[in-house]
């Protein structure tokens, strides 16, 4: 969908990124002059459409010196669970291993495992589940969270996952072909991950 | 550009990263207690109405709901 705007106004869209990139530029109204031109001659009632960028902010400039707060933006298909929150760290489950971000991280982007993300807020952390998902940390000290699937750990069941834990393990060792081995692996990692998380 | 070493065991079984990351979220949400659980079911039922079209009309349309799988 994207692409076929990008079809149509393919200028607009890299003259406002081009712009975006220097400061105090209001994210609304970069429209390309040769377009509202052409837009005002057939269509001089109507406004002209909005593109996709003018709804989003642009993506605030790479300070020179480091942040005092890292911004996170943590986000799940159903939710927005944290939007822009200052925090002091976050500690991510990346496929690498547990990743601390704090502010003046260099930018990554980071696959994520089933585990458990704590976000770090003055003497305070809150943590949760995550399934799976992504972590992109920019270089202005965001970091964009993106799962698939989150929750508080205090609502995940102990009894369910040593239960599935158990029929897992027991799946693995009944496979025949690749595809059921990789689900019943799965399983197993998603299930471990879910013990050590309730436990640790 | 850099050789495919070391691609995840899902890949490796053909699985893509999509299913994978559908079943992973499957499993977190069976295991969440009760009033959460039902929540969560219920927020990713799927229902769709497919009409199978014959010589240019539909015929009556049949309802699936689905739960979700993979």
């Amino acid at each position: 969908m994207l692409r076929r705007a990008l079809g149509l106004l393919p200028r607009p869209i890299a003259a406002a990124r081009a712009r975006s990139f220097s400061t105090d530029l209001p994210a609304a109204h970069t429209a390309d002059a040769t377009f509202m031109e052409a837009w005002n001659k057939v269509m001089p009632n109507m406004d002209p459409p909005k593109t996709p960028l003018s709804f989003m902010h642009p993506r605030p400039p790479t300070p020179s010196s480091i942040p005092p707060k890292l911004t996170v933006n943590f986000v799940l298909p159903y939710a927005s669970e944290l939007s822009t929150k200052e925090v002091d760290m976050v500690i991510v489950p990346a496929t690498t291993g547990q990743m601390g971000v704090l502010p003046g991280h260099v930018a990554t982007i980071a696959e994520l495992k089933p585990g458990v993300l704590s976000v770090h807020e003055g003497s305070e952390t809150t943590k949760y589940f995550v399934s799976s998902g992504f972590v992109f940390i920019h270089a202005n000290s965001f970091a964009d969270i993106i799962a698939v699937e989150a929750v508080p750990l205090d609502q995940i069941d102990a009894n369910l996952v040593q239960k599935g834990l158990a029929d897992f393990t027991q799946k693995l060792s009944s496979a025949t072909t690749e595809l059921e081995k990789a689900e019943a692996q799965i399983g197993i990692d998603v299930h471990s991950a879910l013990n050590s998380a309730l436990t640790g | 550009m850099t050789s495919n070493a070391a691609v995840p065991f899902w890949r490796a079984a053909g699985m893509t990263y999509i299913t994978y990351s559908n079943i992973c979220a499957n499993l977190v949400r069976n295991c969440l207690k009760e009033p959460y659980k039902t929540e969560a079911l219920s927020r990713e039922k799927v229902h769709f109405s497919i009409s199978k079209w014959t010589d240019g009309t539909p015929e009556k349309p049949t309802i699936r709901s689905d739960s979700p799988e993979e």
